[in-house]
């Protein structure tokens, strides 16, 4: 038995592919990511139209994409995530067909119950041997954990394994197994490593960022969760990142051994599990090379499936488990309802990612936000587009004091008897205003380019465009 | 006591709100060179609007308005002066005459918006050949001025010298600021270090402010505040040591004499009074024990 060919036509051929099937990809290479770029340009090669895009995220690496859109190739987009270059053209209404946006969690959900079917799952190895064993910490374009393509491997009618790293079978560790997968190609690269992972990620130097880190950081030290066992996630953006370099002093000074830091792992955590602030890592997404190493060399570090991370129809799932989540915010409305989805023009720009499913499941979520972002405040009354809703998220972290969900009276309580400045989110909103006066609010009034549905299923908003 | 004046955007309200939490003693709301012209009537709203909604914090505002010179200088003064800010800074300014018109035109405004006469005081900015050379005269010229502050960078294009860390460069200028303010009797500040990334530099750099006799230093990153402010804050050992001096010339004088020696070394009045400074700088920062 053979599956390794390389030929990516043939394998396509192969794989069974026609028009109107839906194909997946994973995102863990990120904006350096070739594969989607190079399935899509051979499917139309051959004739295929009317495709489904199946994609855990986009990056703007993807924006050829946006031909085969025009070209028919691709006629419909189910992701959790779009980078800005992508979203731009979704806004303007290139696709004629809603995109649908999932959460990180709901995605494999959706799948596992079999209400998305992938036809046929191409996923991009960095290493693999001849049956289809596969990783992604060896290789030129090692991205760490193959987190969000396991599900895809498990659930797909047909699974392609795409790798430019080709390993002696038996390949281990291998997080895609070979019972899963039909088909083995080689091909030339998969993607650029520059693009892939950041050489590290930094802590922001911002001070604002900084002080709005050291406030939630307090939060966090004040909420009751600060015991043996705590566990934790943060997004490896500006502020979040730097809420871990103040935790530890914390649960330093405390004496607390923490029992797991989740999600996309970044450096810092990495640091954290060896100074033993942590017992495991869970990771669904490296961010660095450091993560990659890591996971690649200390069994501490698990690799584990986007079903494990976040799904909510698992039988249970990492997420539920979480005491703390810092996460961020483009707009929170005073329902403390959160948008990542689209700027303040109303242009998709993002998507929830992890973003729903870790604030719903969390004990403790935690946005952190400066008051403005250029001149625009970040609480509104209403924001453009509700990617989290408010009753999953606890506290607002700015630099002018936190502000607490109505739902979590003890816990505004507590904070405020620890002395942490405490203020209702009116409050500020309204400075906020004092600076800039009230904007006014945009909300695009075009046909409905995107729907968001919740980690649980049910669309929580739908997105319009923007030039109708 | 201003050991650091930080200075903020005036058209970045995201700094603007953020303005009194990095420690600055002072800070300085910039409507002249962070702000480029067609910001410059975003930039008085918003510094209007901030200075009315941070009245209650404790730190002390002074704003930076356009030169006399420009159209955008009477706008700037009369969009501020109501909301009564601590200092003025007017920019580039070259000698006593221009100081007479600027104080004449807040004085104007003060009396048109029902503020208090003489209340916002003057820190003008001193950055010209000229303006350096004529230090006396403006620091002494009125009673609004209440010290100068030294800008090198736009000193040094104007003197044609190379700008470099170590400032052999603006050395003359900066003796002759702190002369000028000394013998006038008011506040005297440092050029900010512009290496935002430098910590020692800022650090070194302040420390020999110091020790030139600057009052404090403007900063331009809130990153130098705490190396600015530790430069210019009393040390334990100075605080020790001044607490002796006062106790020594204590005894002194109900010995009947006007000097002693301490550790050695003689202590009299220029050394008192710079031991009573001292402690008054440090108390007045709250640092606790200096009385002796």
């Amino acid at each position: 038995m053979n599956k390794l060919t390389s030929n990516l036509a043939d394998a396509i051929r192969a794989s069974g592919l026609q028009s109107g099937m839906t194909i997946s990809f994973h995102h863990h290479l990120r904006n350096g990511d070739g594969v989607l770029n190079l399935v899509l340009a051979e499917a139309a090669r051959q004739g295929i139209r009317d495709l489904t895009l199946q994609a855990s995220s986009l990056f703007d690496v993807h924006l050829p994409l946006l031909d085969h859109i025009k070209s028919g190739v691709v006629t419909g987009i189910e992701t959790n995530y779009m980078s800005a270059g992508i979203g731009r053209a979704i806004s303007e209404g290139v696709l004629e067909k809603p995109v649908i946006f999932r959460s990180h969690g709901g995605r494999p959900a959706a799948i596992a119950s079999g209400r998305v079917v992938i036809d046929v799952a191409f996923i991009a190895a960095p290493a693999a041997d001849s049956m289809g064993n596969a990783n992604g910490v060896s290789g030129p374009a090692a991205c760490g954990s193959l987190g969000y393509a396991m599900p895809d491997a498990r659930y797909a009618k047909r699974v392609v394994v795409i790798t430019d790293h080709v390993m002696p079978y038996p390949l281990s560790p291998c997080p895609i197994e070979e019972t899963d997968v039909d088909i083995v190609v080689q091909v030339p690269s998969i993607g650029d490593p520059k693009g892939i992972v950041s050489g590290t990620t930094r802590i922001t130097r911002d001070p604002v960022g900084l002080s709005i880190a050291r406030l939630a950081a307090q939060v966090i030290e004040h909420s009751g969760l600060m015991k043996d066992g705590f566990s934790f996630q943060t997004g490896a953006g500006g502020a979040s990142l730097a809420v871990t370099e103040y935790l530890k002093p914390i649960l330093r000074a405390k004496g607390i051994q923490g029992s797991f830091g989740l999600g996309g792992i970044t450096g810092y955590l990495v640091d954290m599990l060896k100074e033993g602030y942590f017992a495991q890592l869970l990771d669904v997404q490296c961010f660095d090379l450091t993560a990659v190493e890591s996971i690649r060399d200390n069994p501490q570090h698990q690799e584990i499936s986007a079903e494990r991370y976040a799904s909510p129809n698992a039988r249970s799932c990492a997420v539920k488990s979480l005491d703390a989540v810092v996460l961020g915010a483009t707009e929170i409305d005073l329902d403390f309802n959160v948008n990542v989805h689209t700027d303040s023009n109303g242009y998709i720009m993002g998507g929830s990612g992890g973003h729903s499913d870790t604030a719903e499941g969390a004990r403790l979520s935690l946005i952190v936000a400066p008051l403005f972002r250029a001149r625009l405040p970040i609480i509104m009354d209403k924001v453009t587009t509700v990617t989290t809703r408010g009753s999953a998220v606890d506290v607002l972290v700015t630099q002018r004091g936190v502000a607490v969900n109505p739902r979590r009276p003890e816990l505004k309580a507590g904070l405020a008897a620890a002395g942490l400045p405490v203020l209702d989110i009116r409050e500020l909103q309204s400075l906020a205003h004092q600076f800039t006066g009230v904007p006014r609010a945009v909300k695009p009034q075009g046909r409905v380019v995107a729907k968001v549905e919740y980690p649980l299923g049910g669309i929580v908003d739908e997105i319009r465009s923007v030039i109708s | 006591m201003r050991r650091s004046l930080l200075f903020i955007p005036g058209n970045n309200p995201g700094m603007l709100v953020s303005a009194d939490i990095h420690g600055a003693d002072a800070v300085i709301f910039d409507l002249e060179d962070a702000v480029a012209p067609n910001e410059k009537d975003a930039a008085r709203l918003l510094v209007r609007n901030a200075l009315r909604a941070m009245r209650d914090l404790r730190v002390e505002v002074v704003v930076r308005v356009n030169p006399l010179a420009t159209d955008d200088f009477r706008q700037d003064i009369a969009a501020i002066v109501p909301l009564q800010p601590s200092l003025i800074m007017p920019t580039k300014v070259a000698d006593a005459d221009e100081v007479a018109v600027i104080s004449r035109t807040v004085a104007d405004a003060e009396r048109v918006e029902g503020v208090p006469a003489g209340a916002i005081g003057l820190l003008p900015l001193l950055e010209t050949a000229l303006g350096i050379e004529n230090a006396f005269s403006i620091a002494g010229c009125d009673p609004r001025v209440k010290g100068i502050l030294l800008g090198a960078e736009d000193l040094s294009s104007d003197l044609q010298a190379v700008r470099s860390k170590q400032g052999q460069e603006i050395l003359y200028a900066r003796g002759r600021v702190v002369m000028a303010a000394r013998a006038a009797g008011i506040e005297v500040y440092d050029t900010p270090f512009t290496d935002v990334d430098d910590m020692e530099g800022v650090s070194a750099d302040a420390k020999l402010a110091r020790a030139l006799g600057f009052s404090g230093k403007a900063v331009i990153s809130p990153r130098h505040v705490a190396a600015v402010n530790a430069a210019f804050t009393p040390t334990e050992d100075e605080i020790v040591y001044a607490r002796e001096v006062l106790l020594a010339i204590r005894e002194a004088e109900r010995q009947g004499k006007g000097a002693v020696s301490l550790r050695g070394k003689m202590v009299d009045k220029p050394i008192v009074d710079r031991a009573r400074r001292l402690l008054d700088g440090a108390r007045s920062l709250g640092l606790e024990g200096t009385e002796p």
